[in-house]
């Protein structure tokens, strides 16, 4: 029990520190996709997002002026955001056993 | 990866919509198999830990860059129908919040990056796990080329799309060319993160790993001493 909250604790750290600071020195050229529009010539066909105004657009909080601080605040609100809705929905999910050690060492062997 | 709006035509947005639609039903059926009382919370955590590293591009080659896409990972990690979920999960917050990937387009990228990243890294992963020596090696082996795999395979799905609704009229040699070639390079980062976070996770905790179940069951059949217990500690 205790291991398994280890894990899932250190996880989260590892999660929160990459979209926190981490993500602060991505790269800032353009993907794959992107390049590949620009190469061959359909780059100017991308429409902007409906959400373009969005508060936390391109990963960045709206009026808050300091890159860092933006995307970093950015980043640990959409990992919140997406751990509250995965997180929720497979707990939904799950099967509720009241035997999960056996029945998760099982489970996953018959497929 | 993110296809943004209007690269595709509406026809062919609205058919990669169903396609995504009826893909996340089947998963939803699917991912109660998959599910229980141990697994269900790393999956939420995989989910957020993918959204977390794919704002992490990293550079490929002269002027462009690449991030994980994490299909092959997250099946191996918590099973293929909670990847396709937790992928679509990400894909819906990066689409609603960031404006990352169109709204129009996020059929299309919960079928490039749900559908098809997952299923080609797992289906790769699958395969070369009953192929490979049945060590963690093996399997780190196994899911490092499903990820390599992954990320080409959904570029060149982008292709045909774009072949059947792209709405520029440009060769579509040259778009193929352009996206299989960088893809390829990405696949390789792609790869190696896969490699290090699972290898990290059986490290510590083998037992959570969809993927590793062939590795573990000599230990839960070991009600004879010692029969396969040095095979399953490897």
């Amino acid at each position: 029990m205790s291991r398994r909250r280890g894990l899932w604790l250190a996880g989260l750290l590892v999660t929160l520190v990459v979209a926190g600071f981490v993500s602060y020195h991505a790269s800032s050229s353009p993907d794959g996709l992107e390049w590949a529009a620009g190469e061959t010539g359909f780059a100017d066909t991308a429409r902007d997002s409906a959400t373009a105004g969005s508060p936390l657009a391109d990963y960045a909080v709206a009026g808050v002026d300091d890159g860092r601080l933006s995307g970093g605040l950015a980043g640990v609100a959409g990992v919140a955001v997406t751990l509250v809705l995965a997180g929720g929905l497979t707990l939904v999910l799950r099967r509720r056993t009241g035997r999960p050690a056996v029945d998760a060492a099982a489970g996953p062997a018959r497929d | 990866m993110h296809v943004p709006d209007g690269f595709l035509d509406a026809p062919t947005s609205v058919a990669t919509g169903v396609l995504a639609a009826g893909t996340v039903a089947l998963a939803l059926r699917g991912a109660r198999r998959e599910l229980d009382e141990r697994t269900a919370p790393l999956a939420g955590l995989t989910a957020a830990f993918v959204f977390a590293v794919q704002m992490v591009n990293f550079p490929v080659g002269a002027g462009t860059s690449g991030h994980l896409v994490g299909g092959a990972l997250t099946a191996v990690l918590v099973g293929p129908w909670t990847a396709v979920l937790c992928t679509t999960v990400v894909l819906v917050v990066q689409a609603v919040l960031f404006a990352d990937g169109g709204l129009t387009a996020l059929g299309t990228n919960v079928t490039l990056m749900g559908l098809v990243a997952v299923g080609a890294g797992y289906g790769v992963f699958r395969l070369l796990v009953a192929l490979l020596p049945r060590t963690r090696g093996g399997l780190l082996a196994a899911a490092g080329a499903g990820a390599f795999v992954s990320v080409p395979a959904a570029a060149l799905v982008f292709v045909g799309l774009f072949a059947v609704g792209g709405v520029a009229d440009v060769p579509l040699g040259a778009v193929a060319a352009a996206m299989g070639g960088v893809h390829v390079l990405i696949g390789i980062g792609e790869a190696v993160i896969t490699v290090a976070v699972l290898g990290a996770v059986l490290s510590v905790r083998p037992d959570l790993v969809h993927g590793a179940a062939h590795l573990r069951r000599p230990a839960d059949l070991a009600t004879r001493p010692g029969l396969h217990a040095e095979e399953a500690v490897r």
